[in-house]
């Protein structure tokens, strides 16, 4: 195939575990991959706390790591919205219309990423910041990769994005 | 569904999900099926007519008919 009518390809930084920046970034993921692009999300910074598991509960290997990961606990069932968090309320209530108007969930839409083949990357600069091992996150990531790997992936996609 | 020019291959049942569920299980639906075989997609997303076309003309796969009534969508769609 030549580069004239190659697949589409779309590229997006995830840098935060907000919900309400994960969600689009999983709902687009999941869309453009069901529209046939290859589809590259790259988990950085906050973001990588994303691919967690949920049954894992403190992750790194000093106390400032293991620290950080008991106050900003990670896994796709446990993220909270940047803002109107309200002490929980605000993200419990979203959740439940979410529910209630079958929005699907974070965790059930990365299930369906990874069936589309979406490709999830970890960033490995900040698995050693946090003291990350490859234990910690779900199953059927791509290989942890730096920042010159995903300027390399966006440099050739058609679509890019910062969420 | 007795309106259909065509006897779906199989029937997939969208309705009450909200984007982007409909257009992601048609894609992970469609997949199953040989080329030239017809999926029907029922949904009630009110977006779903417009998502669907754009899914359709992206993707390939041709959007045989698109019938609404009363909110509820009806969509024949060929594998490509």
């Amino acid at each position: 195939m030549s580069e004239n009518n190659r697949q589409k390809r779309m590229s997006i930084v995830c840098w935060s575990g907000d919900l309400d920046r994960v969600w689009p970034v999983l709902i687009l993921s999941t869309t453009a991959a069901a529209s046939g692009l290859e589809v590259n999300v790259f988990f950085t910074f906050w973001g990588l706390r994303v691919l967690q598991r949920n049954d894992v509960r403190v992750t790194g290997q000093n106390w400032m790591q293991k620290g950080e990961s008991l106050v900003d606990r990670g896994g796709t069932d446990h993220l909270k919205l940047g803002k109107i968090h309200f002490g929980g309320a605000g993200t419990k209530m979203i959740k439940k219309l979410a529910d209630d108007y079958k929005v699907a969930t974070p965790t059930e839409l990365l299930e369906m990423a990874k069936d589309l083949g979406v490709n999830l990357y970890p960033c490995q600069m900040t698995m050693d910041l946090y003291g990350f091992t490859k234990e910690d996150f779900i199953d059927g990531l791509g290989a942890p990769m730096g920042a010159a790997s995903f300027i390399d992936m966006a440099a050739d996609s058609d679509i890019t994005l910062f969420i | 569904m007795s309106s259909l020019a065509v006897d779906p291959d199989r029937v997939l049942d969208c309705r009450n999900l909200s984007c982007p569920l409909p257009v992601v299980k048609t894609a992970q639906a469609i997949r199953d099926l040989e080329s030239g075989q017809h999926l029907l997609v029922l949904a009630t997303d009110p977006g779903f007519a417009q998502d669907i076309k754009a899914w359709s003309s992206r993707t390939g796969n041709d959007l045989v008919t698109l019938t609404e009534d009363g909110g509820a969508y009806q969509v024949l769609l060929r594998r490509n």
